[in-house]
């Protein structure tokens, strides 16, 4: 396919993802607020600072309320993370490639976006309940997912969007992870408490997880919920389930074993699946959580680059018409 | 009452009605949908209406709406009552378009070859040679089966004798079958009963025909050949058109940047690196097709592609050159060229047309600024246009200066009071101008898609249809008997 194609597909399918990920864990900070009143369930400010656009909030935002949180990454369309621009971006991507995916797939988005750029219109209503509209968020990507899965052909142009999709979860997984890092607790004494509980298991509903989490370890423990969202083989948001999936897509553009490499972007992401393939979750903990999700996080982004580099090509779009 | 979404007291006025005769009765093709109307609720017309604009809403078939917020968009105004012409006269039009393609291909290729016709005497070598269409640079070339108008959109209107005529030509780029072919899914769903019981002949099939013609003019020797659409990319007002060709066809939509001359062939830049390009249908100028030939400054097209065509290397429709064709100029001269080539007299006339480069007709034309329409030669889209009825005496004064200025790029038409449909507007129906643009594709043999794209001025009384000022469309049923 055109590499132009290739990169817009990618990058519309890592946009929608995005899109699905931010709901999903200010879903669950506005359900933990409600669940555990008072100060330490008021949490926003972790939020912000595993999106990785803490400097870019500060320098807008007098403080980190949750009024502020939220319209910073649900409306605020100068955040280029914000649900709202995600879509934007994502629409854009697929309006390149409007002739190349479904049209069901096409409509979905379209109306996916017409819908939340109405809503943030009115960016109260999205603060003071926020619920509905990340629901909306959550099944506009499930309906979207569904389309990819079952009307599209499953070749080259499914493999970039699967790529993508997984890609970008990983690296959303593994700041959801981050989040309970820069989440409070009163003190050392309440490590184990309800609280604490309530916090793990926020992370497990923020990706969905919950049930599986329960069926497959039944008790919460924060090193099972850690080993369940980093390691674990059948749950689809898991990180190495996502880098797994990824590297399967690639090889399979590129025809490439899986255990060789052509190219940087094979070479990156052998690079990333090899160290967490045969990880335990023991060695992960003794490198630090933080350390190794801020490290899966770089390395994601090198990979990005790879990819760029063995792929696509920009090539600016300028108007000029001959129509009659 | 006269109210209400119902033709009691619909005013044909003293037009050419589509649907009523001059004493308000259905014409034979459109008594079953007018029957079907009157039954219905007046609510229940304006719920389907919704309902079709609802589809090209989330269709994305709109447009951006400059000047407000994010995701202010509009779609192309769309009346769900359809057009309809009797089989009679679409079996004219048929003829008369064949009759027309056939001879401006001969005139393409003697133009740019022999040019007998100027010397003939018949079309002044001036004409030509000014004309913003005409490339010295095509001279001599010979494209697959010498011909160079693949695709073609001719403008047709109707007098108030309801007599067809040809209002122009396009044979560079037309646009707008994206849109016969949106509105037909569109009608189906709005008019399911009455659109089976009517015996409307499909346009469905215009993808596969197109597809056909470009396999028949790729370079020989090919199993099956790679085609491509040349888009000048996403902001292009017809964006939406060339994405939704290359989608029903699965030809592969790029934009200039995604060619490249390698090793004497045209190649796209894909993921797995350079793949050969054997036909490219064009949504582009000529004078940017090529940067090295034409317009140096552009950068929508293939740096190199011209010699890669002329050396039969790669297959363009609409082949580069074919604007001298519709050239408003030119035009006047069509029905001479048909006699020309086919010894045969024009079966749809051309409208009236004063050639100002003309003396006699030019004085004619400055006198009666305010009956006629005026029209610059190399301009589309209803721009460079003087309506004289519709015209202050400044806007006269001024169009007068540029005629005197140069005559030759100006012609001028009497003011045609064009043929009606009834409309939607608000809570009734009234009258509104329509043209009518089919489309022609020229491969194997010459094929004219039974309907096409009737254009709408929604404004009362206007005769612009063009989208770009305030035009809207429907949906063109023939029928088939």
């Amino acid at each position: 396919m055109l590499s132009r194609d290739a990169d817009s597909i990618y990058w519309m399918s890592r946009y929608l993802e995005r899109t699905s990920n931010i709901a999903r864990f200010l879903d669950v900070n506005w359900h933990l607020t409600l669940d555990v009143p008072g100060q330490f369930g008021e949490q926003w400010k972790p939020l912000v600072i595993t999106t990785g656009d803490h400097s870019d909030f500060e320098a807008r935002y007098a403080q980190e309320s949750k009024e502020n949180v939220i319209h910073f990454l649900t409306a605020d369309e100068k955040n280029p993370n914000s649900i709202l621009s995600c879509l934007i971006a994502a629409r854009q991507n697929a309006f390149a490639i409007r002739d190349t995916i479904p049209t069901e797939m096409w409509e979905a988005i379209n109306v996916f976006y017409h819908y939340s750029v109405q809503a943030c219109r009115n960016p109260r209503k999205i603060i003071n309940d926020p619920e509905k509209f990340c629901a909306e968020v959550k099944w506009r990507n499930l309906m979207i997912g569904g389309i990819a899965w079952d009307i599209m052909a499953q070749d080259e142009a499914w493999r970039f969007f699967r790529m993508g999709r997984m890609l970008e979860r990983a690296d959303k997984t593994s700041r959801i992870v981050d989040v309970k890092y820069f989440m409070l607790l009163p003190s050392i004494a309440h490590v184990g408490s309800t609280l604490d509980y309530a916090q793990w298991g926020a992370l497990l509903r923020a990706v969905g997880g919950f049930q599986a989490y329960r069926h497959a370890f039944g008790k919460i423990s924060p090193t099972d919920v850690v080993r369940f969202l980093i390691l674990d083989h059948d749950f689809p948001r898991s990180i190495l389930y996502c880098l797994t999936e990824a590297q399967i897509s690639l090889h399979e553009i590129t025809g490439t074993r899986i255990g060789y490499f052509t190219n940087p972007a094979e070479l990156q992401m052998g690079q990333i699946c090899a160290g967490l393939s045969y990880h335990t979750i023991e060695e992960i903990f003794e490198q630090g959580l933080h350390e190794f999700t801020d490290d899966i996080q770089a390395r994601i982004n090198h990979l990005g680059k790879a990819i760029f580099d063995t792929f696509f090509s920009r090539i600016p779009a300028i108007d000029q018409s001959a129509e009659q | 009452m006269n109210s209400g979404l119902n033709f009691n007291g619909y005013d044909t006025g003293s037009f050419f009605d589509e649907m009523f005769d001059s004493s308000v009765s259905p014409r034979p093709g459109t008594r079953l949908l007018v029957d079907k109307i009157q039954s219905l609720e007046p609510e229940e017309l304006l719920t389907r209406q919704a309902a079709a604009e609802k589809v090209f809403f989330d269709l994305g078939i709109t447009f951006s709406v400059y000047g407000h917020e994010q995701g202010t968009e509009k779609i192309f105004p769309f009346d769900i009552i359809p057009r309809i012409i009797e089989a009679r006269d679409w079996e004219h039009l048929e003829r008369g378009l064949k009759q027309r393609i056939l001879a401006l291909n001969l005139f393409l290729d003697d133009i740019y070859h022999q040019q007998k016709i100027i010397k003939d005497n018949i079309v002044p070598r001036e004409i030509i040679e000014t004309s913003a269409g005409y490339f010295p640079v095509c001279r001599d070339l010979d494209p697959p089966r010498n011909i160079w108008n693949h695709i073609t959109g001719t403008d047709l209107v109707r007098d108030e004798s309801g007599n067809f005529m040809v209002l122009e030509d396009n044979l560079r780029s037309p646009s707008g079958v994206s849109y016969v072919l949106a509105n037909r899914q569109v009608l189906k769903k709005t008019f399911p009963q009455v659109f089976v019981e009517s015996g409307v002949r499909s346009v469905d099939n215009y993808p596969s025909l197109l597809l056909d013609m470009l396999y028949s003019i790729a370079p020989a020797g090919l199993g099956r050949p790679s085609v491509a659409l040349l888009t000048p990319g996403i902001y292009n007002s017809a964006y939406f058109e060339h994405s939704f060709l290359a989608q029903q066809t699965g030809m592969t939509l790029v934009e200039g940047a995604d060619l490249v001359v390698h090793e004497g062939y045209v190649h796209a830049r894909t993921t797995k690196g350079l793949v050969r390009v054997d036909v490219i249908y064009r949504r582009i100028g000529e004078d940017f097709l090529d940067p090295r030939v034409f317009r140096r400054d552009s950068l929508l097209g293939v740096p190199g592609i011209m010699e890669v065509y002329k050396k039969g290397r790669v297959s363009l429709a609409n082949a580069p050159g074919t604007g001298v064709a519709d050239d408003k100029a030119v035009y006047a001269y069509v029905p001479e060229i048909i006699r020309y080539y086919l010894g045969e007299d024009p079966i749809i006339p051309n409208v009236p047309t004063y050639i100002c480069r003309e003396k006699k007709q030019l004085d004619h034309v400055l006198e009666n600024l305010d009956k006629l329409v005026v029209k610059a030669a190399n301009e589309s889209g209803g721009y460079g246009m003087l309506i004289g009825p519709a015209s202050t005496r400044t806007q006269q004064e001024e169009f007068a200066g540029k005629i005197r200025q140069n005559p030759r790029n100006y012609i001028a038409q009497p003011t045609i009071s064009l043929s009606r449909c009834p409309v939607i507007v608000n809570d009734h129906f009234e009258g509104r101008h329509v043209d009518l643009r089919p489309y022609i594709l020229y491969g194997e043999d010459i094929q004219v898609i039974p309907g096409g794209l009737t254009r709408v001025a929604l404004t009362r009384g206007s005769l612009v249809v063009n989208s770009s000022q305030g035009g809207g469309s429907k949906d063109t049923w023939v029928l088939s008997s």
